[in-house]
């Protein structure tokens, strides 16, 4: 079968699928239930795990007819795909079959707990306790820049087992219970006003032995996995469909859903640069007329181009198994940084001095205020700009690695002060 | 979706990779820029001939391969690693993509077979290299009732001084006009002018009522798709350019030692590599794509513009930090980096500097919205 024989097939089977499954006047969880069990929640998850196998061009296409037919997918938002990838690559069936079900459902919700007040772009570097006493870990620490973590409901969680191996030898990774007396979540505001990100206490909070994974001492390989899937994330479109004035209870539930989930994440396509207004604006202003900008704004749209190109060719070669995942994912998060500076300058220049106005005295109702205060979080989080050169010109070009100031036992190594 | 390259075009493109490695090597181009002609006879032959390069992209029926850009793209792409020294570009390229696309039945006939075959060099007349609609205001052609005559003059020519065939776009009053002209006819005048790239070389020619023969009226649409055709052909070439220069660049820093470890180890030198290897994927994507466009008439009639503004913005991106990551032996006659930083420069602002592709580019977006 060709490209576009697939294709047809795929589109003819969803559409039977669709037609003789698809109900708005369920529950929304009794929808995703048969979702899930129709196999079409996450067609490029694996067989064994509610999946078709599928690649991520025969998903999209997937997911292209269900928005054709207006029908409600699997949950997606906040960093539950981070987990469920993760899950995926790296764990036990028993943790696959407690968890990866309640993801694509939306029962459950997830967050990050990687970053440290100590640790940041050092994510090695973290200095959370994790103790095996009694049968069960006993975590004891502090993340920070939590995205979402004030309602999640598990987290995934990097924290050190050991203090005598070298730093990247003594860290595990686990999976948290949110609602537990030893974990304290407190909303940090940004400087776009908005409180995605929280601090997260963890004062002596359990965690089963069971929700290790990956093995102990292992965590570093399974982190890895969570940043390339993460940093491949940033040049992906977000935009979810809204199903605006459609009736059904599936659609109010749904509406419902995104309302609380994806209130973090209103602000997350300005940080990306909105390139998507620019050209309207410049209509709409008239600065499409002035060459300067005309010239910018092609420069942009070029780059924007360009990356979706490199994206799709990285995709197709990953598919062939031929290409390293992490290598591209920062590239991709690179230009996705690159891009959405240089939005916020085109949007900049578009508005002249109308971009000193912000909220509704603003233009589009803050929207492009809201682009130019959101756009530096994009090449800090998920991993800075200078990480992701790092990384490129160490794995992609081959140069030497940093020297390391670090090796040894983690406890005789210097840190932040405030660690312990 | 840019889609890899299938088997037999993998094979071409190493054939050609071979052939030029082969024959094309730096002490090949250095020798033969040094010539006025700027050109080995044999080599042409044995490109044309044994690999049918010539014709590539020109239609079966007069004598070419009927090859697409793809493969177009695929020749001109070793063309700027190996940076050949020839007219490929001038014949094949221009003066047989103009013809293939602009000219009548008769002047396709006349004028393609010898292109395809290599055994005629052309080259394309253009009066103006900045952008398609200004072509046309500097030669003007008088129709009599058998022929034409031609007046005026091209500032920057390739190659007309080997050329056996000038085919030259030219203003007829209503509009624009494709002819050709040999080039020892009275009233032509082809006089060579010094060129920054040695390796490409230029003439100014000067049209006196001179004879010429008319293939038929250009279209703005042809105009337009030659343009387009040449544009991605040369972004082709830009970006076969660059990753020579990036890979040499990269495999220098990984060698030199200063300060007791490589250049390659210092973080500066790390992060402008990343730079760098940014721009040139996003260039190279968009280029190899733009082939795809051309091939199959999608969505998007301005990525062959968008292609040669990004190739050349980041061949010369790469072509700068070559030299300076190098220092000293950078700067150098001696050193090949030079030869590429020239090409370079030429291309860039040949057929359109990366200014003029951006403004045309928003010009066809603002069309495809009205
Ligand atoms: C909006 C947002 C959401 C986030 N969400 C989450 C989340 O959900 N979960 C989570 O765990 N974390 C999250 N983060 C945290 C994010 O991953 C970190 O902020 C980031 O990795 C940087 O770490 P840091 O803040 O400690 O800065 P630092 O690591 O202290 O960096 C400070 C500066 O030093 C530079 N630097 C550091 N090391 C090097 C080096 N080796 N070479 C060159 N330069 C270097 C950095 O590039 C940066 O410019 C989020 C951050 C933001 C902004």
């Amino acid at each position: 079968m060709n490209g576009q024989e697939r294709e047809a097939a795929i589109i003819a089977e969803v559409t039977e699928w669709i037609s003789a499954n698809w109900n708005p006047d369920l529950s929304l969880q009794a929808w995703r239930e048969i979702l899930v069990d129709g196999g079409w929640a996450a067609p490029a998850w694996p067989e064994a795990c509610h999946g078709r196998g599928y690649t991520e061009a025969e998903a999209s296409v997937v997911s292209r007819v269900f928005r054709q037919h207006q029908v409600v997918g699997a949950a997606s938002s906040g960093p539950r795909g981070l987990a469920a990838e993760t899950i995926l690559a790296h764990g036990s069936d028993d943790q696959k079959k407690r968890y990866l079900r309640k993801i694509l459902t939306g029962e459950h919700a997830w967050c990050q707990l990687f970053s440290e007040p100590g640790s940041g772009s050092d994510l090695a570097g973290s200095s959370t306790k994790a103790e095996f006493i009694d049968g069960r870990w006993i975590i004891n620490g502090q993340k920070v820049w939590n995205t979402s973590a004030h309602h999640a409901d598990y987290g995934i969680l990097l924290a050190r087992s050991d203090w005598d191996l070298p730093k990247h030898q003594g860290l595990t990774y686990f999976l948290i219970d949110m609602h537990q007396p030893g974990v304290e979540v407190r909303p940090l505001r940004q400087m776009n006003g908005h409180a995605s990100f929280n601090e997260v206490f963890m004062t002596d909070a359990v965690v089963a032995a069971e929700d290790m994974i990956g093995g102990i001492g292992n965590g570093w390989a399974v982190a890895a996995t969570t940043l390339s899937v993460e940093r491949r994330g940033f040049s992906r479109d977000r935009s979810v469909q809204s199903f605006a004035g459609l009736s059904g209870r599936v659609y109010d539930e749904y509406q419902e859903e995104q309302r609380i989930a994806n209130e973090p994440y209103t602000w997350y396509p300005q940080r990306a640069g909105r390139v998507d207004l620019i050209l309207s604006r410049a209509r709409e202003t008239g600065a499409i007329n002035d060459p300067h900008v005309r010239q910018e704004i092609v420069r942009l749209l070029s780059m924007r181009k360009g990356a979706d190109l490199a994206a799709a060719g990285a995709a197709a070669m990953k598919k062939a198994g031929t290409n390293e995942v992490i290598p591209a994912g920062s590239i991709a998060k690179l230009a996705a940084s690159e891009i959405a500076r240089k939005a916020a300058h085109v949007h900049t220049m578009i508005s002249g001095p109308e971009a000193m106005l912000a909220g509704s005295d603003s233009a589009l109702e803050g929207t492009i205020a809201e682009i130019l205060i959101s756009v530096p979080a994009i090449s800090i989080a998920g991993g800075t700009d200078e990480i992701q050169k790092n990384i490129i010109s160490e794995r992609v070009l081959d140069m030497p690695r940093e020297p390391r100031f670090d090796t040894g036992p983690f406890r005789d190594i210097a840190r932040n002060t405030a660690d312990t | 979706m840019t889609q890899p390259l299938n088997e037999d075009q993998e094979q071409f493109r190493a054939v050609v990779d071979r052939f030029l490695t082969d024959k094309s090597p730096t002490t090949q181009v250095r020798r033969l820029m040094e010539t006025d002609r700027g050109y080995d006879a044999g080599v042409w032959k044995q490109l044309s001939q044994e690999l049918g390069l010539a014709g590539t992209h020109l239609p079966e029926i007069h004598g070419g391969f009927g090859f697409g850009p793809v493969e177009l793209g695929i020749v001109a792409e070793q063309m700027g690693r190996h940076l050949y020294c020839g007219p490929w570009f001038s014949s094949s390229v221009m003066a047989g993509s103009m013809l293939m696309l602009g000219a009548d039945e008769q002047g396709r006939e006349s004028c393609l077979p010898g292109i395809a075959s290599g055994e005629s060099i052309a080259t394309l007349v253009l009066d103006d290299l900045t952008a398609p609609a200004r072509v046309g205001q500097h030669i003007h052609a008088d129709l009599l009732s058998e022929g034409a005559t031609l007046s005026g003059h091209a500032g920057i020519v390739t190659d007309a001084h080997v050329a056996d065939l000038l085919i030259v776009v030219a203003g007829t009053g209503t509009g624009r006009g494709l002819f050709s002209v040999a080039p020892d006819t009275a009233g032509v005048e082809i006089t060579p002018l010094q060129s920054i790239d040695p390796t490409r070389k230029l003439c100014r020619v000067n049209f006196e009522a001179a004879a010429a023969i008319p293939l038929g009226e250009l279209s703005e649409a042809a105009m337009e798709a030659a343009w387009d055709y040449m544009s991605m052909a040369l972004a082709f070439e830009l970006i076969g350019s660059a990753q020579v220069l990036f890979d040499s660049t990269i495999d220098y820093m990984k060698m030199r030692v200063q300060f007791g470890r490589t250049i390659a180890s210092f973080q500066a030198l790390k992060h402008k590599s990343a730079d760098l290897l940014l721009e040139l994927e996003l260039a190279k994507a968009t280029v190899r794509q733009s082939a795809h466009e051309l091939a199959n008439g999608g969505q998007e009639p301005w990525l062959c513009s968008m292609a040669k503004a990004m190739a050349a913005d980041a061949c010369m991106s790469v072509a700068r930090s070559a030299i300076q990551l190098r220092g000293g032996i950078g700067f150098t006659w001696e050193n090949d980096t030079h030869l590429w930083f020239k090409r370079a420069k030429s291309s860039e602002v040949f057929l359109g500097s990366p200014y003029e592709h951006r403004e045309r580019v928003m010009q066809m977006m603002e069309r495809s919205v009205a």
